[in-house]
């Protein structure tokens, strides 16, 4: 009975993540719409578009292989995995063993790796483009994702997500530059990951800026709904990361009572639709960038995951 | 295991040292003029901690003096300053964004490689203050080095001397005619600067250092 229950929390985690990725993207649109001083969508506009895209034929070119056909599926898997993984409204699940921060930035770069394969698969020139251009900044934001893991994993001796939530949530760890200089780390490498502004603009078409948008411009159809399904979930994971990692306060510990879930599924909520709200207000605010200053943006992220350990050794020892 | 005594201390000096790379990695010279400033409050904010943690009441009147003196009269000056050379919408190219930010990582792990074992028998704020001052010298010499603007030079020198100050805190007992004597002759120098800075600009029309290469001796044959 316990273990059915474990199971059925487990799975109603990966639905809600699965549920509610079009909302946060309809809230960023709808917040940003605003800021601009436009009425915008409504919020549950991203829903209706997967549904017409989920009905539409998918046009192929005339030279796609198996590969174009089956990286969305894929893509959109793997996502789903990672974003399932990552504890939401508590901590201690039945899968929380395997939800290693090491774990998900290899299976975010799967994904990327068959987004980058799709994109060049057709061989068309904006494809090639706009995939050298995703591996460009994925060398540059993955060395500093990783030095944010390093140091989380430093301050709390472990890298499983759900042992560092809980930890972090009773505040042992102390007041630390090291976890401020990773929050803002992590941020930069979102933005960059999530292509939205100084990185990448996920508004438009046929720009000669566009990365995101260039790779996935063969693709019509389930292909593409699937794409753009993954491109949500990929948000919400990393706002699920930010509020695990960073504020993994309200949490539902220990004893799994309905009011503590209740508990962590409203703090959940509040936290994501936060971050929804933040993050438009951050993009409206700044301009786009040149591709040739993306290694001065991330550099300055990798500059201050390195100084995040640095601190961490001065302050420990070693 | 961690006080919160250390760990203000730590939040405090470590700040300061992010606020060092945010000066390398700032290109516009008022936001350079800015981080300054807000690095020299910090100063002052850590030395009154330190008093607090060291028990040390005459160590608040050298908070005072960083705060009053680096906080608002130097940064103060030296934005109309850079008004008066109508360089202040000027933006700096810094040499080499990266590999700046690189060396400056590496000079950052050098000093706490080097100040780890000097500092086995002290407690571990000195030692972390210590560590974190060192690294704020020599970013404040690298600033120095990758600059061509004068006026920038100067802040680079001023924040060598923030970490200085820090060092000097972090250690019991210096005396405050030391610190005194110390933010006088920081005062001196700061006056030099600024009648050279606009000696320079005189001479050659430019406060990019750069353009006193060719009047160098030892160049002439090449140029």
């Amino acid at each position: 009975m316990a273990m059915i229950l474990e199971l059925a929390l487990q799975g109603a985690q990966m639905l809600l993540v699965v549920a509610i990725a079009p909302l946060v993207l309809g809230v960023t649109r709808k917040v940003k719409a605003r800021l601009l001083a436009r009425i915008g969508p409504p919020v549950i506009q991203p829903y209706r578009d997967i549904w017409k895209l989920m009905h539409k034929e998918a046009v192929f070119a005339h030279n796609a292989s198996w590969l174009y056909r089956g990286a969305p599926y894929c893509i959109f898997a793997v996502t789903w995995v990672a974003a399932a993984l990552i504890p939401t409204y508590a901590t201690g699940l039945l899968f929380s063993w395997s939800a290693d921060l090491i774990a998900i930035v290899a299976l975010l770069g799967t994904a990327r790796f068959a987004l980058a394969l799709a994109g060049m698969d057709v061989g068309t020139a904006f494809g090639g483009l706009g995939a050298s251009r995703e591996m460009m900044i994925a060398s540059l934001a993955e060395p500093a994702m990783l030095l944010i893991v390093f140091t989380v994993a430093l301050v709390a001796g472990t890298t499983q997500l759900s042992a560092i939530a809980s930890l972090f949530a009773t505040g042992s760890q102390g007041l630390r530059v090291s976890l401020g200089l990773a929050v803002f780390a992590l941020m930069f490498v979102g933005i960059a990951e999530n292509a939205r502004i100084p990185i990448d603009n996920p508004a438009t078409h046929l720009e000669l800026t566009m990365v995101h948008e260039a790779m996935v411009l063969e693709y019509s159809g389930r292909h593409l709904a699937m794409i753009e399904f993954a491109a949500a979930l990929k948000l919400v994971l990393y706002f699920s990361l930010i509020a695990c990692l960073f504020v993994p306060f309200g949490m539902a510990a220990g004893q799994k009572t309905a009011a503590a879930l209740a508990l962590g599924l409203a703090v959940w909520l509040a936290k994501i639709f936060a971050l929804a709200a933040l993050l438009p207000v951050g993009e409206t605010s700044v301009a786009k960038m040149r591709v040739f200053r993306y290694p001065v943006f991330l550099g300055g992220a990798f500059a201050a995951g390195a100084l995040a350990v640095f601190l961490l050794f001065v302050s420990r020892g070693y | 295991m961690h006080s919160l005594t250390f760990d203000v201390a730590h939040l405090l000096a470590g700040t300061m040292l992010v606020l060092s790379f945010l000066l390398l990695y700032q290109d516009r010279v008022t936001a350079v003029l800015n981080v300054f400033a807000l690095q020299a409050c910090t100063l002052a904010l850590s030395v009154a901690w330190q008093s607090v943690a060291q028990n040390a009441p005459h160590l608040i009147v050298t908070a005072m003096v960083a705060l009053a003196v680096k906080g608002f009269f130097i940064p103060a000056a030296l934005h109309r300053i850079v008004r008066r050379l109508e360089i202040h919408r000027e933006i700096e190219q810094v040499l080499g964004g990266g590999p700046t930010m690189l060396t400056g990582l590496g000079l950052v792990a050098l000093s706490i490689l080097l100040v780890q074992p000097v500092g086995e028998g002290a407690g571990i704020i000195v030692r972390e203050d210590l560590a974190f001052a060192l690294a704020i010298v020599l970013l404040g010499m690298l600033m120095m080095i990758t600059r061509r603007n004068a006026v920038t030079q100067i802040v680079g020198f001023m924040s060598l001397e923030n970490g200085l100050i820090l060092a000097a805190t972090g250690a019991k007992g210096m005396p405050l005619v030391v610190e005194f004597s110390v933010a006088f002759s920081i005062l001196i120098a700061f006056i030099v600067f600024g009648v050279f800075v606009f000696r320079i600009r005189e001479r050659f029309d430019t406060v990019d250092v750069s353009a006193l290469d060719s009047f160098r001796g030892e160049r002439t044959e090449h140029t």
